[in-house]
């Protein structure tokens, strides 16, 4: 199934050049329609109020973290399906247990490389 | 003081006495004198042995603190309070200020690059889109950095917290302690432990077998 690259994807992190990396990477790869967020709680009202494809976010966010946003995204019932990334510099294994059990679809550890990042989007999209 | 109050008191016991000897021809006399005398003893304020023997241990305890109280004073914990903790943070701050900003600058010439790049064709382009998106991948260093950063910073305020907690509890220098909020601040009590040191880490391989391991 050919992925969909005019979809919108809404990244979010509190670092901006983080935001402005992975915008760029998406670019490279050809998804053009990216919105950000820099936190968890700005992030949830551009979900619910916006149609996006793929949410890839930041765990370490304040107030809401990337790990609150996801466990509200799964028990969103609009919301519920959406691909989830996690790209953090949190690589415990409960970290990525924690995430893995509240639903995330995929989970990049930082520093990451854009080969990773679009492995994890088309494994992600091509399981959607 | 305690003397003096005891010889007032005196008189009503002996009052009393006095009125239970005429009352009570039975009661031996020289019995009861021996028991007013102990309690009066008691009462002018001498101490037992044993009564002695904590007093000087408190007093001990009260010099000990006075050298320690003299000691952290001589430490200028004001200095480690109002200047140095506050300059490393401020410090620290600054980096990653400033590599913001620079980052910031590396990428919009990063950006530029991978415009032109998209205007050329063949090989070069190629190379151009390749060198450009290693930039793009090695710029990352400022989030992971700044993680790194706040974590040091956390770890300074709770060292200052720890430092005005001593303070107060030896009373050196209370008033600007008591402005202090003793507890660290705990706004990123939700958060995790940012980046891991290399020799700790698991790297994105370990992660996929993690996760594939989950079915």
């Amino acid at each position: 199934m050919p992925i969909d690259k005019s979809m919108n994807v809404l990244i979010v992190d509190d670092y901006k050049t983080m935001l402005r990396i992975i915008r760029n990477l998406l670019k490279q790869i050809e998804f053009n329609n990216v919105e950000e967020a820099s936190d968890g709680a700005e992030a949830l009202s551009k979900l619910r109020t916006g149609n996006f494809g793929l949410v890839i976010s930041d765990w370490n966010m304040a107030p809401m973290t990337g790990l609150q946003l996801l466990q509200e995204v799964r028990a969103d019932s609009k919301l519920k399906h959406v691909p989830f990334i996690m790209i953090t510099a949190e690589s415990k294994t409960e970290n990525v247990v924690a995430a893995k059990q509240a639903g995330v679809s995929n989970y990049i550890v930082k520093p990451f490389n854009a080969e990773t990042l679009k492995g994890k989007i088309e494994m992600v999209l091509g399981h959607a | 003081m305690k003397s003096k109050n005891g010889r007032r008191a005196t008189d009503p016991v002996q009052d009393r006495l006095a009125h239970a000897r005429d009352g009570a021809s039975t009661i031996d006399r020289d019995m009861v004198a021996d028991v007013v005398s102990a309690v009066l003893t008691t009462m002018s304020g001498d101490l037992t042995a044993a009564e002695t023997t904590l007093l000087g241990e408190v007093s001990a305890l009260g010099r000990t603190i006075a050298a320690a109280k003299q000691e952290i004073a001589a430490l200028r914990v004001d200095d480690i309070m109002d200047r140095d903790i506050p300059f490393a943070t401020d410090e620290l701050d600054a980096i990653v200020d400033h590599t913001a900003v620079a980052t910031n600058a590396i990428l919009e010439s990063c950006e530029m690059l991978d415009e032109v790049a998209g205007t050329i064709t063949g090989d070069a382009a190629a190379r151009l889109q390749d060198a450009v998106t290693k930039i793009y991948e090695a710029c990352s260093f400022q989030d992971i950095t700044g993680q790194r950063i706040t974590k040091v910073v956390t770890t300074l305020k709770v060292i200052e917290a720890k430092v005005a907690q001593i303070m107060t509890t030896f009373g050196v220098s209370a008033d600007p302690i008591e402005k202090r909020d003793a507890t660290p601040d705990d706004s990123h009590a939700a958060l995790l432990n940012g980046p891991q040191l290399p020799s700790n880490a698991m790297d994105q391989s370990d992660i996929d077998k993690l996760l594939a391991s989950f079915g």
